[in-house]
């Protein structure tokens, strides 16, 4: 471990902000864990993205603009979705090009990186695990896979964990269907989507399916209940849904640490 | 497994004509298999036609050099182009329109005076809607493509630029011939059914007097235009009859003879996984009179049709890099659900989606750019590293701008850009959690149409980081 702690800033994402906050707070205390100084900036809400898709350039960069401001500095400001960090990374400086702020969404643009990355690359835990064996299905976003390319990371980060077994569903590259506004404004190819993945990793025979994508697993989550909704006395149809950061904090945080994690009430556990 | 469905749909979701296609197309079951079926034989050939990773990109990379260096010099190439097609006795021709095209084949085929043509596989004769401009004026014409042949017998648009049969199994094609030619015996196998379509083309080739083909590439410094393809009924097109037109687009033209082969390596393996395709032709000219075959006349008709707009736009002028291989669409997770159909243009999937609307129009097209997910899988396979998500959502960006109508995302964006209300705001949602949740799940939107709304937790991260002490201004 460095001498000095190494300082990150952390963007929670909007999506986790509000769906599943547990899951932003294991990210940061398992960087905490690893040896990392955290803080939160109290001014950020969201990288802009939904807008910037949608085509609401103006928008997204009056978003994206607060964003600069909250995330200013020079540490690696540490995202816990692969989305949101390519975001920053990739659409940043395309969304300010010629704009006065250009030269600090640049500059933003190098400091970003994804929470798995991080972890992996940088801050290279080596963490006991203390859960039962377990076997969990990966599924990788788009962003993870094609605009980063941090899926060895994520992979990595599980495989480290002696009871845990990884497995990847057959079609692995393909997208799950979310695609944010895509999903609103084609919900029926969106949701054919969803389902062949859904499917798919079900048949992976894993009980967990983990990502580093909230909306990924929001409509995988989505897709599952609405099935056991129609079948209310049948055997539980889908996986629980999980952001990789919870699945660790879980399994490497001793009982004594992890007393104070809220109760979990989103995405997968019956509330 | 089928999602269940809710029934009710408020009078504000009700779908656009390019969403009731979709959905068509989904529910068409069939097709869906036949293309998925189709989709995935084509991407595991082109997998393993590009085995070394490394290659592949350096091969990616010369060929969007070679398409950047034509396009950055458009203007010049041209007209090397047409000066060295013209010493080569190819006579040129600019149509700036479909129409203006359609009426130079019509006075060329008036001139030879044929009834009939025969044609080779051309996507810009799809774009300028050619064969119904010439059964218009009484003139046949006779696909000679297979695939192209057996849709062009059903009476349907291709389903795909390179494979425009694709949407059928080989039983349908089978009942599509029966059907056509009730005397002959038809069986259901591939190599069959290819031999009787020959037999049946071939037979009426020796009496055509024009053939009209499009081109892959157009080679600026020798004046030739090369043409790939597997049948060798392409090949007949342009050397029996006594005239030959081509016709493509202004962007087909490369500088140099030296940059056919690693654009033609990359295009089959990227279409079909095939190191090469069983013809390639390169014309230069007519028939000499030292030579025994080949046509007296050969014209190219060159297509504007919004090429040179787009081509002046920086950022758009990456679409023009397109060598049509198709693996866009074969990657595409939407494309291969619907299938060219579902789309209803001449180009389907992500290639469609940024040149539809910019030959058609925003007005008519912008809306294909909603049917991506931009997940980005076509951007990876694309030979010549097309930016295809970026160009998408360039489309959007162009529709809301037409649209100009930002509403809900003014608050949005209003809020977000405020952070201690939006704060305040993501607080009271959580604090209102139990009853919202409830109220998301019976809301009608197009969410709740099959998937459980996502749930609110009941305490923001902001809040949580703030009480673990990791909030900080
Ligand atoms: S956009 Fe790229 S992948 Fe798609 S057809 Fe053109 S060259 Fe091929």
């Amino acid at each position: 471990m460095p001498e000095s702690p190494p300082s990150v800033i952390f963007f929670g994402t909007c999506l986790i902000n509000s769906l599943a906050p547990q899951a932003g707070l294991a990210a940061m205390r398992l960087l905490k864990l690893a040896g990392a100084q955290v803080r939160f900036p109290r001014a950020q809400s969201c990288c802009g993205q939904p807008a910037y898709n949608a085509g609401f350039d103006a928008q997204a960069r009056q978003v994206a603009r607060a964003q600069l401001d909250a995330l200013a500095g020079t540490e690696p400001v540490v995202v816990p979705s692969a989305s949101c960090a390519g975001m920053f990374r990739h659409q940043y400086p395309l969304l300010f090009a010629g704009h006065p702020e250009q030269a600090r969404a640049e500059q933003l643009a190098g400091r970003v990186v994804d929470f798995c990355a991080y972890l992996q690359r940088v801050l290279a835990p080596a963490w006991t695990d203390h859960g039962p064996p377990v076997t969990v299905a990966l599924h990788h976003s788009c962003a993870a896979r094609r605009e980063l390319g941090v899926t060895q990371e994520a992979h990595a980060l599980l495989e480290a964990l002696a009871g845990v077994t990884v497995i990847e569903p057959e079609r692995a590259h393909e997208c799950c269907g979310f695609g944010g506004t895509f999903a609103l404004k084609q919900p029926e190819i969106s949701a054919a989507m969803t389902a062949d993945k859904a499917e798919a990793l079900r048949a992976t025979g894993a009980v967990v399916v983990l990502s580093q994508d909230l909306g990924c697993l929001t409509s995988l989550d989505g897709y599952w209940r609405r099935q056991q909704a129609g079948r209310q006395f049948e055997v539980q149809t889908g996986l629980q849904v999980q952001h990789i950061a919870e699945f660790l904090w879980q399994r490497v945080a001793s009982a004594a640490v992890q007393d104070g994690l809220p109760p979990r009430d989103t995405l997968g556990a019956p509330q | 497994m089928k999602p269940v469905q809710r029934r009710f749909q408020p009078p504000w979701s009700r779908p656009s004509s390019l969403q009731q296609r979709l959905r068509t197309a989904l529910a068409r079951q069939p097709v869906r298999r036949n293309i998925a079926r189709a989709m995935n034989g084509l991407v595991d050939k082109r997998r393993a036609a590009f085995p070394d990773a490394q290659t592949l990109e350096a091969l990616r990379d010369q060929g969007q050099a070679i398409r950047d260096q034509a396009l950055d010099h458009l203007p010049t190439l041209l007209r090397e182009l047409e000066a060295n097609c013209t010493a080569n006795g190819i006579q040129v021709h600019w149509a700036e329109t479909p129409a203006e095209a359609n009426a130079q084949v019509l006075d060329i085929v008036r001139a030879a005076g044929a009834d009939a043509v025969l044609k080779g596989k051309s996507m810009v004769s799809e774009e300028i809607g050619l064969n119904a401009a010439l059964a218009a004026a009484g003139i046949e014409a006779l696909e000679t493509d297979l695939g192209e042949w057996i849709i062009q017998l059903a009476g349907e648009a291709p389903a795909h630029i390179v494979a425009p049969a694709v949407h059928l199994s080989r039983q349908e094609v089978a009942a599509r011939f029966r059907t056509h030619f009730p005397e002959l015996e038809i069986g259901e196998d591939i190599a069959d059914l290819t031999a009787l379509a020959r037999g049946l083309l071939r037979d009426r080739f020796a009496r055509m007097r024009v053939g009209v083909t499009g081109v892959n590439f157009l080679v600026a410094e020798t004046g030739s235009l090369c043409l790939i393809e597997n049948e060798g009924n392409g090949r007949l097109c342009t050397t029996l009859p006594e005239v030959h037109i081509a016709i493509t687009g202004i962007e087909k033209v490369i500088a140099r003879l030296d940059q056919l082969p690693p654009l033609l390596r990359l295009l089959t393996r990227s279409a079909t996984g095939q190191p090469a395709t069983t013809y390639v032709n390169l014309i230069s000219g007519p028939r000499r009179t030292s030579e025994r075959d080949g046509p007296h006349e050969v014209h190219l008709i060159l297509l504007d049709h919004g090429r040179a707009r787009m081509q002046a736009d920086p950022e758009q002028r990456a679409i023009l890099r397109c060598i049509r291989c198709g693996a866009c669409m074969n990657h595409c997770p939407v494309y291969t659900r619907v299938g060219g159909h579902g789309y209803g243009t001449v180009y389907p999937g992500p290639l469609g989606a940024v040149l539809e609307p910019r030959l058609q129009g925003l007005q008519l097209q912008g809306e294909l750019a909603e049917a991506s997910s931009l997940c980005g899988a076509c951007a990876e396979v694309c030979p010549v590293r097309i930016p295809l998500p970026q160009l998408i959502r360039r489309v959007r960006r162009d529709q809301r701008a037409r649209q100009a109508r930002p509403g809900l995302w003014s608050l949005w964006s209003r809020l977000q850009a405020r952070p201690l209300q939006a704060r305040r705001f993501t607080r009271a949602l959580a604090g209102l959690a139990p009853a919202l949740n409830v109220a998301l799940r019976w809301l009608p939107s197009p969410w709740t149409r099959s998937r459980e709304p996502p749930r609110l937790a009941r305490q923001t991260l902001a809040d949580l980081a703030e009480q673990e002490g990791f909030a900080d201004d």
